[in-house]
């Protein structure tokens, strides 16, 4: 009988010092059932990764405030490819223009989220890609 | 089904990915778990493992943190597995131990995961254990195994470890409600945390006397009560020093017989669950209940008829086989 839970860690890399934001996604995270692990602030792209593989999680949420957001998705995502974890889900939100926003999706990023995202649409569309890719690998 | 190949020759690699998934099997009671455990069991029994337990907010997550830290400085390997509660609505939890232990996260010695207690039942027994068995076998030289001290399901966890650690503190209630609580009894050190705070002194008086009232002349282990302020650094030394006198205590004291009943207690729960499985999805029990109970017998009724039905079937089996 098996019983998955979707794992997520929400992380803050960069330095600003607001997790305000952070902290509001994992509990409405965790209210929609998922095993949220959540690391504080400050956090390096390579100390995400490597969490990323302890935790065996299956999705990587990043919150940045800073405006590094154009620097850090890409190194959050070298980090976890060089460990092998090309399959965890990147996303991630915060104060991010809606043209960096694409630019990202389309550099392969996955879904991001700006200003004013109603929280739970997060975890609404954290949920269908795990679906989708559940149902696919078994 | 087959271990993934590739997941097993990692796990014996050193590749902390592999014990991860390994543990993420055992949660999700995936039977690949079963099978790569039964490669690597040879390797289990090596770690020492130290159970902390104590109400929320003692120190646990910085006292693991501090104490993985001293361990380090002796070249020792450390597993830690912090279990923190789900919520009982969602079915979600939110697992912040690790904020505490964020100066390890890129020590190549030290691995740290973070666990929900899930859906109780035992079944969070039964996952510690797994888990514990997993990092055992991958290598490490100590285990440290963190729960949130409340409820009889928290006491089985720690219960697993070799060495329980109760951590009190001044300020959260004295030593009488800490016996109440039923704390002291699965305690073989107690950690008076915080000590630097006023009402340290007291309760660590407190405890010394509850611990000789219960043992004094009928044990071999007094419980030592030992201060420390993990905020501080202070006393970790000397907590250290006390699972060390109980590791030595207990190799004196039939530890194989002791390991061999906790073993045997892992034994009953994933039987258990097995059982249960093949009687409720496979055995068609739910509904052979159902039509009984429509018929007016008392639920003692109903099982009495399942139970001789499946003592029936199996000794049916049994003279087939013959
Ligand atoms: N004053 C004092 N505070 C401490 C000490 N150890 C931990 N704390 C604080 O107690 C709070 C709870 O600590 P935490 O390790 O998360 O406790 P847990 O819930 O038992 O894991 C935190 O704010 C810690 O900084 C200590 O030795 N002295
Ligand atoms: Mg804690």
């Amino acid at each position: 009988m098996t019983d998955r839970k979707i794992r997520v860690l929400v992380a803050k890399p960069g330095l600003d010092g607001h997790d305000r934001g952070a902290k509001t996604v994992a509990s409405v995270l965790r209210d929609s059932g998922m095993e949220v692990i959540y690391t504080g602030l400050h956090q390096t792209p390579e100390m995400i990764a490597e969490v990323a593989v302890q935790e065996d999680v299956d999705v990587v949420g990043l919150s940045i405030l800073s405006g590094a957001h154009m620097e850090l998705f890409p190194r959050v995502r070298e980090e976890l490819k060089k460990r092998g974890l090309d399959h965890v889900l990147l996303t991630g939100g915060g104060i991010i223009p809606g043209e960096d926003m694409e630019k990202l999706e389309s550099q392969g990023f996955a879904k991001l989220f700006g200003p004013g995202t109603r929280t739970d649409a997060i975890a609404e569309y954290i949920k269908t890609e795990m679906k989708r890719r559940w149902a696919h690998t078994s | 089904m087959n271990a993934s190949p590739d997941i097993t020759e990692r796990f014996k690699r050193g590749d902390k990915g592999a014990v991860a998934r390994a543990i993420s099997w055992a949660e999700n009671g995936d039977p690949r778990f079963a099978t790569l455990i039964a490669d690597v069991y040879s390797k289990v029994g090596h770690a020492w493992r130290i159970g902390i337990t104590g109400p929320p907010g003692a120190g646990k997550s910085t006292l693991v943190n501090e104490i993985a830290k001293a361990l380090r400085t002796r070249e020792r390997t450390v597993g830690i597995l912090a279990v923190d509660p789900s919520s009982p609505l969602s079915g979600g939890a939110l697992l912040g131990d690790r904020i505490r232990m964020e100066e390890r996260t890129l020590d190549k010695g030290i691995y740290i995961r973070s666990m929900a207690s899930r859906g109780s039942h035992g079944g969070l027994s039964r996952t510690t254990v797994d888990a514990c068995d997993a990092m055992d076998a991958f290598g490490f030289d100590e285990i440290v195994v963190e729960t949130v001290g409340v409820g009889q399901a928290e006491y089985d966890v720690v219960s697993a470890a070799d060495t329980v650690v109760v951590v009190l503190c001044p300020g959260a209630g004295d030593g009488v409600q800490a016996m109440k609580a039923g704390l002291l009894e699965v305690a073989d050190v107690l950690a008076v945390n915080k000590a630097e705070l006023p009402g340290a002194d007291r309760l660590i008086m407190d405890l010394e006397e509850a611990v000789h009232i219960r043992l004094a002349g009928k044990s071999t282990w007094m419980t030592p009560v030992v201060a420390c302020s993990a905020a501080r650094g202070d006393g970790i030394e000397d907590l250290i020093a006390a699972v060390e006198r109980h590791r030595e205590h207990l190799k004196a004291h039939d530890l194989d017989g002791i390991r061999r009943e906790k073993r045997l207690a892992q034994v009953h729960r994933v039987l258990d669950e097995r059982i249960a499985e093949h009687l409720w999805s496979g055995g068609g029990f739910g509904e052979r209940a159902r039509a009984l109970l429509d018929s007016g017998r008392s639920p003692y009724d109903v099982v009495a008829e399942l139970f001789s039905a499946l003592l029936a079937e199996h000794r049916h089996q049994k003279n087939g086989a013959k």
